[in-house]
């Protein structure tokens, strides 16, 4: 279905090729996932397919890619629309119409199907995403699964041969991502559709996965079966680091396989002594909220949470989108909305203070770290850190130097990939040097290595006296680096319990290795910690 | 409401006819039809100044409005419109006041005169007012009021967007465009906020230019990431594909249209100057629209693209549209048979009288009310505002969470 023969791709400007003399052959009804690190060139394959690459991003494209026969040399991305549907990371910056029916039947109107036809297709994609009820919604008031699922559907109404997803469920809560690979993997298999489908979360995808890509990033690509490419992968799973060290060949690959397999390392797991993940002694209350709530008009979405974090102490807040993790989070700081409750630090409230004097209590990285980013370069935006803060010039260079080394000073901030983004706000952060550290998602976007990285900066924040709280939605995350879960859900806390007790007695939060190992054990460092200790 | 009227058009136990019920089944008229009707009865009312007339006008226009307007956020902006129409009536009243209101013979009110420099001749300031330039004052704000108020029905009957989507096909790409642009002003608005907010997490310190430039950048920076996105959505989904249109077959519509504009610039050139040959006038005015009509027809047919779901010109448009257009016809053949009703005399006080032709005429314009079908919008349901805040806000849908049980 899709022919990559020979292709090499380069920016102008740039000395490195993104793609340099790659071929492949991709073959009708294939789910293929392409996995690497970000910004290896995973986009840049995924668009070639359809000609977005180079037509619309510029850049300097060698050799032949064919989909269904039809050449992208010749033809612009708009002539590939019945042929190939994309769907990017978000939904809601490609929606063209503003409901959820219009945007059904825009890919339609462009190809000018037929009325009739058009109503017969819209109705059919309607029940098959299953979200026939929400016809008449408008886009933006839809959760973030619901619009995800919207814009698969508005590719799918032009009834394309081959689908491209661009890490479709990168913004999505588990469950909502689950929606969204569900629905996939159901049309995989009763349309016969090729999916073409990049994606950071391996864990999810690669069960429906007929074969892989890896993109290692020097321009070269590999293309297997999942568990052979998975075997030689530096991004893997949980599921698959742990195939490695307990030697099983071949790889599990899901929850299923695993546990069949499990059975000797439970039994050589079983006879030591559980991992220590008690907390070690809980230090002093640096923050203390009580009864906090916020609300927005009729909506409430924090409704009387009450919590303490202490010294040394890293939390994880979780909970489906839209359960209030994020206004907890910048109420808590003080600059969001508050309309209730009480929140000290030390003994003053972090919103009665100005913002200057209540970022050294409270620091807090948003959601989108880019808006904190104004300057043209690096070096700019770690001086004015140091003003602001009124630290000792060169101590945001220091400390972002310490969170990612090697970051060209002169580079535009938002050149930077997610991960070094990430540091740079989080340096510019703790330059005013905060006893409380609040990161709202800051594992969006992130590869494996870049959530490790980050994963042991919070570990050393946390060493050094500091709270942290992680609002995330990454399981996988939070079992390697928080000590404290707190689980909310409209606005409520429903569970609050040390990490060993929320993930592991829960099947909607249980880790990979959890699932398999049995609840004590939630990651595979535990795991391989168990193993040293018996040798 | 008179959502009821259909069921009630026959007598008591008479089922109504299959069409009937066909015909009152609720959907959302052309959005056309009732911009016809409102301006039909705009132009009803610029023919009068007769209070009564006008009252009626104004009776016309929000019975239909409070009958068949739906809960969209567009339809709750009438009461603007009334405001502003109240405004209107009061500012004319206090400038007659103000400025000179001494004309007629009949002064209620004696003020005194604020002597004016020469170079400010034929201005008065206060004096004395008459109460036929008060009157005067009143019918007049009244009218354009009413003028006002008609344009507001339209307004709030009419979905704006389905009225882009009505466009005519070579102007398709103008209606893609401004749809995308209504939908940036909301973005924007939402990211200012967010990156304001987010500006107090950096100390907010800085005033002016900096400041300013902490704001702006991010916000720029964060739309121009958007549009690019939403760029490559629409060309890999099909926007403005070229079809099946010939190189020649561009070319023929290409030149009609140049042809055409290039004949109707000077058919109103010579229209509008008196000294060139009257045959550049009117006929190279006819005929280049005429040419330029078929370029457009031409471009149309070469779009190669369809309509989901357009709105149908039906029966109940011709009788909303109908009825506008009934009671501004009405009014310009009363104004030529009997103008002394219609424009009630200033100079012989008296109570204005009231006709019965131009009352039946204006009356035609509140049909609506009763014969167009109710909208089919249940409340809240298309394009209603978002409470702001982004995915994480609460903006989520609270049905679609109840299924998903934690636990």
């Amino acid at each position: 279905m899709i022919h990559i023969d020979r292709v090499s791709f380069h920016y102008r400007g740039t000395p490195r090729p993104v793609l340099a003399d790659v071929s492949l052959t991709i073959d009708e009804g294939e789910l293929v996932v392409v996995a690497g690190r970000t910004g290896v060139g995973k986009s840049t394959l995924l668009g070639t397919v359809n000609g977005l690459v180079p037509h619309f991003t510029g850049g300097h494209l060698d050799g032949v890619v064919t989909v269904d026969g039809v050449s992208t040399r010749t033809r612009p991305p708009r002539e590939f629309a019945h042929l190939v549907g994309v769907v990017g990371q978000d939904p809601l910056a490609g929606f063209v119409t503003d409901t959820v029916e219009e945007e059904l039947a825009y890919g339609m109107e462009q190809l000018g199907v037929a009325p009739q036809v058009m109503r017969r297709r819209v109705e059919e994609t309607l029940d098959l995403l299953g979200i026939a009820d929400l016809r008449r919604r408008a886009l933006r008031t839809l959760s973030g699964g619901q619009q995800q699922r919207v814009a698969v559907g508005s590719v799918l109404t032009m009834h394309p041969k081959v689908l491209v997803l661009d890490e479709p469920t990168s913004a999505l809560d588990p469950v909502a991502a689950e929606d969204v690979l569900a629905t996939l993997a159901r049309l995989v298999h009763d349309l016969g559709t090729t999916v073409l489908m990049a994606e950071h979360r391996l864990e999810r995808v690669v069960p429906f996965a007929d074969r892989m890509i890896y993109v290692p990033g020097d321009g070269s690509v590999a293309i297997g079966p999942p568990a052979e490419i998975l075997a030689r992968s530096p991004v893997a799973p949980p599921i698959v680091e742990l195939g490695r060290l307990a030697g099983w060949d071949p790889l599990p690959l899901t929850v299923r396989d695993g546990r069949r397999r499990a059975a000797d390392v439970r039994a050589r797991l079983g006879a030591g002594p559980r991992p220590a993940r008690t907390p070690t002694a809980p230090g002093s209350p640096l923050l203390t909220g009580t009864n906090i709530v916020v609300r927005y008009g009729a909506t409430v979405a924090v409704r009387g949470v009450c919590l303490t974090l202490r010294a040394g102490q890293v939390v994880a807040v979780m909970g489906r989108n839209g359960s209030g993790k994020s206004s907890l989070l910048w109420a808590l700081q003080g600059a969001g909305p508050r309309q209730g409750g009480t929140v000290r630090v030390g003994d003053a409230d972090p919103r009665d203070l100005p913002a200057r004097r209540a970022r050294k209590l409270v620091g807090m990285v948003p959601q989108t770290a880019g808006d904190l980013l104004y300057l043209e370069t690096v070096a700019e935006e770690c001086e004015a850190a140091d003003r602001e803060s009124d630290a000792s010039p060169g101590s945001c260079r220091a400390l972002l130097d310490r969170l990612a080394p090697d970051i060209d000073p002169d580079r535009h901030p938002r050149d930077l990939s997610e991960g070094q983004r990430l540091a740079l706000v989080l340096a510019v952060q703790l330059t005013a040097v905060p006893r409380v550290m609040l990161l709202d998602e800051p594992t969006r976007g992130l590869d494996y290595r870049a959530k490790s990285a980050l994963g042991k900066v919070i570990a050393d924040l946390a060493a050094a006296g500091r709270a942290v709280v992680v609002a995330t939605h990454d399981v996988e995350f939070v079992a390697s680096v928080a000590d404290r879960v707190i689980v909310m859900a409209e606005g409520e806390v429903v569970s609050d319990g040390s990490t060993g007790e929320v993930l592991g007695a829960s099947p909607a939060f249980a880790t990979q290795v959890a699932k398999i190992l049995g609840e004590d054990w939630l990651t595979v460092a535990e795991v391989e910690a168990a193993f040293r200790r018996e040798r | 409401m008179a959502d009821g009227a259909a069921p009630r058009a026959g007598p008591e136990g008479v089922r109504p006819a299959g069409w009937v019920v066909r015909y009152f089944l609720p959907r959302d008229l052309h959005p056309a039809a009732w911009w016809v009707w409102a301006l039909g009865l705009a132009a009803a009312a610029s023919r009068t100044t007769n209070p009564w007339l006008l009252a009626t006008v104004l009776a016309v226009a929000c019975c239909t409005v409070v009958a068949r307007r739906c809960d969209a956020p567009w339809a709750m902006a009438f009461r603007m419109y009334l405001y502003l129409g109240a405004l209107i009536v009061v500012l004319r009243v206090f400038f007659r006041f103000v400025f000179g209101g001494a004309e007629g013979s009949t002064i209620i009110l004696r003020l005194p005169e604020i002597p004016l420099p020469a170079w400010a001749a034929g201005i008065r300031l206060l004096g004395d007012v008459s109460a036929e330039s008060v009157l005067g004052g009143l019918y007049d704000g009244l009218r354009l009021a009413t003028m006002v108020v008609c344009l507001g029905a339209a307004n709030a009957l009419a979905n704006p967007k389905r009225l882009l989507k009505a466009m005519p096909a070579a102007l398709y790409e103008l209606g893609t465009a401004v749809t995308v642009a209504l939908s940036v002003f909301p973005q924007l608005a939402e990211s200012v906020l967010r990156v304001r907010q987010a500006r107090k997490l950096r100390g907010g310190g800085g005033r002016g230019f900096p400041a300013l430039r902490a704001i702006v950048i991010p916000v720029l920076a964060d739309a121009l990431d958007r549009s690019l996105l939403l760029a490559a959505s629409m060309d890999s989904r099909g926007y403005g594909r070229a079809g099946t249109a010939s190189a020649r077959a561009r070319l023929v519509t290409g030149s009609f249209m140049i042809v055409g504009l290039i004949g109707v610039c000077v058919g109103i050139y010579a229209t509008l100057d008196g000294t060139t040959p009257r045959f550049l006038a009117g006929p190279v005015l006819v005929a280049g629209l005429a040419v330029a009509l078929l370029g457009f027809r031409s471009a149309g047919r070469r779009v190669h693209r369809t309509r989901y779901r357009p709105t149908r010109w039906q029966v109940a448009e011709v009788v909303v549209a109908a009825s506008g257009l009934g009671a501004a016809l009405v009014l310009f053949a009363t104004s030529s048979v009997d103008p002394t009703n219609l424009n009630p005399s200033l100079i012989n006080l008296s109570w204005p009288l009231l006709s019965w032709t131009p009352l039946c005429g204006v009356l035609l314009g509140v049909i609506p009310a009763f014969l167009a079908p109710p909208p089919a919008t249940a409340p809240g349901d298309e394009a209603a505002d978002p409470p702001g805040g982004r995915a994480e806000g609460p903006i989520a849908d609270p049905r679609d969470h109840a299924e998903k049980v934690l636990r």
